[in-house]
């Protein structure tokens, strides 16, 4: 058997439940926000928390190749995060169309002001998740300005996976899936807490061992 | 039939034509292919961090630079390569977002450029190809028939070093 040496891999089956409100409401939040932005009902399925080994966090969305984007934000506060919001492209293309007020199937690749664009969905979904979260844990977290990449899920992944890698050789993923009605836009939001402040998160919302 | 060998992040894996190894997807990571053009083995590295010294859990030597290359090194002289023939080529390395207050873990990929030029260096391998930095991903290939190095991007385009 691997052997798991990461504190992550110890966490109890109440533990992951909480892990998981703590999703469904931050994801509820966001969800809610998005849908009024783009005036169409988002459904979210329930968030799966994983502790996966860090080479295979790309294949939750299609494989370290798969073309995407994906806006980052860092999250500052008691318990450093990061967050990813990531889009395949044609998603990404037919939101922009969505926001800009354009037809769909108008964006084939995006202009700077369509960039401004996504990373301002990002900042607004991540703010609804964190306040969210913030309500939840009593602590207060605050989202960074965005950042966007359009890439391959591995490379944008990298980022994130570098900075975990330090600490071990696995994430924990609290990851939700949103689509529209339409089936228009697909995307995956992701909260991957820094190792140190999982037991800090944990201890918040009162499930600490 | 040739093989195509797909070398994981934070991973490595050695091979001999007509098999080909390929990495998916690299970001700040860097993907190192060694090769020996006259035994035609070789290896590919995906490495993901620096420095195994400076990390808490060091715990998979093919994550960091300092300690894949010494390790693939070895496995492809265990198929008969010959160090003092092997050269190698680097592609990787990338920022993949900007910030205005870029910390140092965003500059990852340039510093784990660096580790690898040191590593090699010290092994005293020739780098004779160099395609790292950039804000883009890259899939890598390394064909062990000639040792030619793929490098596939999204807008990039391709090229073979």
């Amino acid at each position: 058997m691997e052997r798991l040496s990461d504190d992550m891999l110890k966490l109890s089956t109440l533990q992951l439940d909480a892990l998981r409100e703590v999703g469904n409401v931050g994801a509820g939040n966001a969800a809610t926000a998005l849908s009024q932005i783009i005036n169409q009902k988002i459904d979210m399925t329930v968030p799966q928390v994983a502790i996966m080994p860090l080479g295979e966090v790309p294949d939750v969305v299609g494989g370290p190749d798969a073309m995407v984007a994906g806006v980052y934000l860092r999250v500052f506060g008691a318990a450093p995060s990061s967050i990813l919001f990531l889009l395949p492209r044609d998603s990404a293309f037919y939101l922009v169309d969505m926001l800009m007020g354009r037809q769909e199937g108008y964006t084939t690749s995006l202009s700077s002001m369509d960039e401004s664009a996504l990373m301002e969905i990002g900042n607004i979904l991540a703010g609804a998740y964190l306040n969210a979260l913030s309500y939840f844990t009593n602590m207060t977290m605050l989202p960074s300005i965005p950042a966007l990449a359009m890439d391959m899920a591995g490379a944008i992944l990298s980022v994130i996976l570098a900075q975990l890698g330090q600490m071990g050789d696995h994430a924990l993923v609290i990851e939700t899936e949103f689509t529209t009605d339409s089936n228009g836009v697909k995307g995956h939001f992701f909260l991957i807490p820094d190792p140190g402040s999982l037991s800090t998160i944990l201890a918040a919302i009162g499930v600490k061992e | 039939m040739p093989e195509l060998i797909k070398v994981g992040m934070a991973d490595y894996k050695v091979g001999r034509a007509p098999d080909s190894l390929i990495s998916y997807g690299l970001g700040s990571c860097v993907g190192i292919a060694l090769y020996d053009s006259m035994t035609k083995i070789g290896g590919l590295s995906h490495i993901m961090l620096p420095d195994s010294k400076q990390a808490r859990s060091a715990e998979n030597p093919a994550k960091f630079a300092d300690t894949a290359l010494p390790l693939m090194l070895d496995e492809m002289m265990k198929l008969g390569a010959s160090k003092s023939r092997i050269t190698a080529k680097i592609a990787g390395g990338a920022q993949m977002f900007t910030f205005a207050n870029a910390t140092d873990i965003m500059r990852v990929g340039e510093r784990n450029a660096e580790a690898v030029r040191a590593v090699l260096r010290k092994l005293d391998i020739r780098i004779i190809a160099d395609d790292t930095g950039g804000n883009y991903g890259r899939t890598v290939e390394l064909k062990l028939d000639a040792g030619k190095y793929r490098i596939k991007t999204i807008n990039q385009g391709e090229k073979e070093l």
